[in-house]
């Protein structure tokens, strides 16, 4: 009896360790992580230059006072032994490219110039590329990246659930035509290098989209793909059309590949992944099964509800397997409007692509961030994973923001 | 004497009794509320969601003494960016105009007493002189 709980014992000590592996990450076959950095703040965004030297955008100042962090793994032991920061306002976009690094306040894109060794020069002067844009609490970051021509694509989040004339009201009708799709709702085009752009100097480029968080710019459609965070709470305002187990899968969230001038439908439809149907919305008369949205585009992928995609990569990199080539890995913060049902998502998904379209199901790649068994609140996560990157080695890097984690996951060949 | 002293604490047994009943009843009734209204946003355990919706859990002014400004967020909703204990949160809460006074009472007895806050029950009373002020 003695030699069996001793046995039981070391399996559980085993088992603990190994859990501790990887950081703590569960990866398919092949692959490992490691703890990059950690507590460095609400890491929102994250990019790498050439010379394998990550940024992250912070969703506010860390207590050292930083709102972008630097961080250098010089030995290259997958632990960043080198970190700095700069800058005092919150956000959520970084972009670097090349010597200059792009980054995002909630209503302004600021350009900053790198020197050779991947130190800023002009921490306190950058230059105001992209200001004024709406920030209205509610989905008010702003995601950017660039195209090869260096225009520069950001989100603009609808500033509201479903464009009700009371947001998220009981009984309270969708506007129409929704007044917010002029200047939100979407995203804007600028001139990367022009200085003290606003919305007349951008271009409305993509609408219908309630709230991108994740895009990126796919060089072999030469087209740019975004993840929307569809709407919430269609239990609460319509008990009657939807129940707690229906809201908790509906609606799905959504990529789609955005030409100039697409529309994904927000607010007036709701893609719903089982009857693979655009969907009116309840605020402009839908009743669950009516469809809508005739010019507005179908998804490429639909994901569970109320995940809500953080970040979108394409892996341009050889060192992960062939199956991952120019495949879009999604980061997933974790849901919260699932309840009282169990929350989903803190993973990072997988999406094979062949000739820029998806090839196949999506897949959990990276799981685990939340901690053991954690499926009650979004408070209790370990880590809600947010930002993606692509190191030039192939490595992918996934930010937190919650406790300010960096995972660095690579594959052992 | 001992007989008129048996009288009262037996009198003082009966009125916890009911004391506690009660209390417990405004709990259970004040559960359901926050069931149907409340968990969606701010969760099972009462921590809200990071960013968006405020957590209730450990929260300075859930357990604090601005009781009627408490009442005043749940009857007419709150639409403005909430500062709490050195975060901010994003999300637009819901009006429940149509709570009675009792109701909102019970709600907020739960709240103030559910996970781990520890903090006075919400009496009625307290609910109308919210009202009043507006």
């Amino acid at each position: 009896m003695y030699k069996l709980s001793n046995l039981l014992l070391a399996c559980v000590f085993v088992f603990s360790v190994n859990a501790q592996e990887n950081a703590g990450l569960r990866l398919p076959a092949g692959f490992s992580a490691t703890l990059f950095a950690d507590q460095i703040g609400a890491a929102r965004h994250i990019t790498i230059n050439d010379k394998g030297i990550l940024f992250a955008k912070l969703n506010y100042p860390n207590k050292a006072g930083q709102s972008i962090v630097r961080m250098e793994d010089a030995n290259g032991d997958g632990i960043a032994e080198k970190q700095s920061g700069w800058g005092k306002y919150g956000g959520t976009g970084i972009y670097v490219k090349g010597n200059q690094l792009y980054a995002s306040s909630d209503d302004a894109v600021y350009l900053y110039q790198l020197d050779a060794n991947g130190e800023v020069t002009n921490p306190t002067a950058p230059k105001t590329i992209i200001q004024n844009l709406h920030s209205r609490r509610q989905h008010a970051s702003k995601s950017i990246t660039l195209d090869p021509q260096g225009n520069i694509y950001v989100n603009i989040g609808a500033y509201s659930n479903a464009c009700q004339e009371k947001d998220r009201s009981v009984g309270s009708k969708g506007m129409m035509p929704c007044p917010i799709l002029d200047s939100a709702g979407g995203v804007w085009k600028f001139d990367g290098s022009k200085e003290n752009q606003s919305y007349a100097e951008g271009k409305r480029y993509a609408t219908g989209l309630r709230n991108v968080i994740g895009l990126d710019w796919n060089n072999q459609t030469n087209s740019l793909f975004v993840t929307q965070h569809g709407r919430d709470q269609l239990n609460t305002f319509y008990p009657t059309m939807y129940t707690d187990a229906q809201n908790a899968e509906l609606p799905a969230e959504t990529m789609y590949e955005m030409k100039e001038g697409d529309d994904a439908g927000w607010p007036y439809v709701y893609y719903d992944p089982f009857q693979k149907k655009k969907i009116l919305s309840p605020e402009y008369g839908g009743d669950g099964k009516l469809e809508g949205g005739k010019n507005a585009l179908n998804p490429l992928v639909a994901f569970p509800a109320h995940m809500a995609p953080m970040a979108l990569l394409f892996y341009k990199g050889n060192q992960f397997p062939a199956k991952y080539k120019e495949g879009a890995f999604i980061s997933f913060h974790g849901s919260w409007n699932r309840a009282p049902l169990p929350q989903e998502g803190y993973f990072v998904a997988f999406v094979p692509f062949k000739n820029g379209k998806p090839s196949g199901e999506w897949e959990i790649f990276a799981n685990g961030f939340a901690g053991a068994d954690n499926n009650k609140s979004p408070r209790a996560a370990k880590a809600r994973p947010c930002g993606l990157a692509e190191g030039p080695d192939g490595s992918l890097y996934v930010s937190d923001d919650s406790k300010g984690a960096i995972f660095k996951i690579s594959f052992n060949k | 004497m001992q007989k008129m002293q048996f009288k009262i604490v037996s009198l003082i047994l009966i009125a916890l009794f009911y004391c506690i009943q009660g209390n417990a009843q405004n709990m259970q009734k004040g559960k359901k509320i926050y069931e149907t209204r409340c968990l969606a946003c701010h969760q099972a355990d009462g921590g809200g969601v990071p960013n968006m919706n405020a957590p209730l859990d450990a929260a300075s002014n859930v357990v604090g003494k601005d009781i009627a400004r408490l009442v005043r967020i749940i009857r007419y909703g709150y639409n403005e960016r909430v500062a709490l204990d050195g975060f901010y949160y994003s999300n637009a809460m819901t009006a429940s105009p149509d709570l009675k006074d009792n109701e909102i009472a019970d709600l907020l007895t739960y709240i103030r007493n559910s996970w781990s806050n520890k903090a006075s029950a919400v009496t009625i009373a307290q609910v109308q002189a919210a009202k009043k002020k507006k």
